[in-house]
């Protein structure tokens, strides 16, 4: 029971970074339906910011600040700068222009970081006086750091007026326009907070996975996965799809086929799921009478 | 009087392809008109040509100042508020967030009198205030519609066909109601009508418009009360 108990754990605190990965895609794809392959790439680079700002000397909780802030500037750059001449290109020009934007962030990265293995420390030593022997410091921190995370941006979607101006540029950007929203500077943003989101995925990340420029290339189909399984226009089913992929993973690795298929379990589980509810578990069907 | 809408030698564009030509025409504020025309006449081209929302060549001036060539979000804010062709509400937020997007960035007074006297006009969306806009009747809608553009507090409405697949007694009462709004706050409406009889008992003035071209314009009781405009534009 102990060690179930420790896997579930386990489980939900890798779940939780899936989901924070997941709900960056979902907050892309909700407002450009664009999937970004580069998301977890983008993660990568805020971890070594993150990294850089620590070893300059600042706090932790300053240089966390600081990455998320960095991040959002970087994703609404990239959004300006790679993503908006692209606007009226078709899917296929999208995702190769995605692939290398993929490419040039990992590469940057090395050429600036280099391949080694460094290592991020977690911030969660402050926890250690409530470890025990289901669940470590840092999982309690990534599950409350994502949770707080997620009822932000949650905050942030439904209940302020910029909020709304997002969620209707998302839906039906041309209505907004008729309405005076800056449709274009909504997507932006949305890539701005995407790039925070992922920041902190890939902050939470580093310390588990260890710090090179590789780091991200699991998580980021998990985060896909994830995205998927839960619907990709649904931010609560992505965080559900990432906890239920992380807990699915750690309990198939410990009791059905070890470590090393684990991963494929979790994924011939969605591709089932997915064979059954193509909208994904909490995707929704939308209802319209005309 | 000085004229809240002017257009003059407006064309449009869709790519390559000219959908309006050379329409000249004004509008004085306080005033309404009916654009009239078959299906493709450009009607509806006409009104995203205003909005900016096509590529346009000539003159619009809204109030006496140019508006072509500027982005449709920016053209809202000047005061033109456009209640687009299918009504373009956002079915998936709920009524009074949709209400809430038209009054986008007013202050939080003006925000609550705008949802009060959209509530005033339709008590109907009040009932179904936190509804998701998505499941609302057709004709609930287009009061949605009337009522989202509204909250933009605009000087010059333009409509796209309020009467769109909706029964006759839905689209009386919506006319009711523009014509209350009309008595209440003096805007200026351009509207379009497939249907030439409610819009000529709305409006005071009528531009008839055939394949890109302005035909006609005159008093709507001029052209209600011209047989052969009525035979060979507006299918009797």
């Amino acid at each position: 029971m102990d060690y179930f108990l420790q896997q579930l754990a386990g489980g939900v605190a890798t779940g939780m970074i899936y989901a924070a990965l997941a709900l960056a895609l979902v907050m892309i794809y909700q407002s450009t339906h664009v999937l970004n392959f580069a998301q977890g790439e983008m993660a990568m680079f805020s971890a070594y910011i993150c990294l850089a700002l620590i070893s300059s000397g600042l706090p932790y909780l300053v240089a966390f600040f600081i990455t998320i802030a960095l991040s959002m500037v970087g994703g609404i750059a990239i959004e300006r700068v790679v993503m908006r001449p692209l606007k009226d290109r078709n899917h296929l020009h999208v995702v190769v222009v995605l692939i290398g934007l993929f490419v040039m962030i990992h590469a940057a990265a090395g050429m600036i970081w280099g391949y080694m293995l460094q290592d991020l420390p977690s911030p969660f030593r402050f926890l250690r006086p409530l470890r025990n022997q289901y669940i470590g410091p840092h999982e309690m921190g990534v599950i409350g750091t994502v949770a707080l995370a997620g009822l932000a941006l949650f905050a942030l979607l439904r209940w302020t007026p910029l909020g709304l101006a997002m969620r209707a540029s998302a839906e039906n950007p041309a209505s907004a326009r008729l309405a005076g929203i800056r449709v274009d500077w909504m997507l932006s943003l949305g890539w701005g907070v995407a790039a925070g989101i992922g920041a902190i995925a890939g902050m939470m990340a580093a310390p588990i996975v260890f710090l090179d420029p590789n780091m991200m290339a699991g998580i980021l189909i998990y985060g896909f996965a994830a995205a998927l399984l839960g619907g990709i226009d649904n931010p609560w089913g992505a965080v559900a799809g990432g906890i239920i992929l992380g807990v699915t993973e750690n309990l198939a690795g410990a009791y059905l086929v070890g470590t090393e298929l684990k991963f494929t379990v979790a994924l011939v589980g969605i591709l089932l799921v997915l064979l059954v509810r193509p909208a994904g578990l909490f995707g929704r069907a939308y209802v319209a009478r005309v | 009087m000085s004229a809240m809408l002017e257009l003059r030698a407006l064309d449009a564009y869709y790519g390559m392809s000219q959908a309006l030509h050379g329409i000249s025409l004004s509008l004085q504020r306080g005033e309404a008109a009916a654009i009239l025309g078959a299906n493709g006449a450009g009607k509806t081209t006409m009104l995203r040509a205003i909005s900016g929302m096509v590529r346009t060549g000539g003159e619009i001036l809204v109030a006496g100042e140019r508006v072509d060539g500027r982005k449709a979000e920016k053209v809202a804010r000047l005061g033109v508020a456009h209640v687009p062709e299918g009504r373009g509400t956002f079915g998936r937020l709920s009524v009074e967030e949709n209400l809430r997007v038209g009054g986008h960035g007013s202050s939080r007074t003006a925000m609550a009198e705008g949802i009060e006297r959209a509530y005033s006009y339709f008590p109907r969306l009040k009932e179904r205030k936190h509804q998701q806009a998505g499941l609302l009747s057709g004709g609930e809608q287009q009061m949605l519609a009337i009522s989202r553009a509204l909250m933009m507090q605009p000087r010059l409405l333009l409509l796209d066909e309020p009467s769109f697949g909706l029964a006759p007694l839905v689209v009386s009462e919506i006319f009711e109601n523009l014509r209350r709004i009309r008595a209440d706050s003096g805007l200026t409406v351009l509207l379009i009508e497939q249907s030439s009889e409610h819009a000529l008992a709305f409006a005071e003035y009528a531009h008839v418009l055939e394949s890109g071209r302005l035909m006609i314009s005159g008093s709507a009781a001029e052209i209600a009360g011209n047989d052969a405009i009525r035979a060979a534009y507006l299918g009797g």
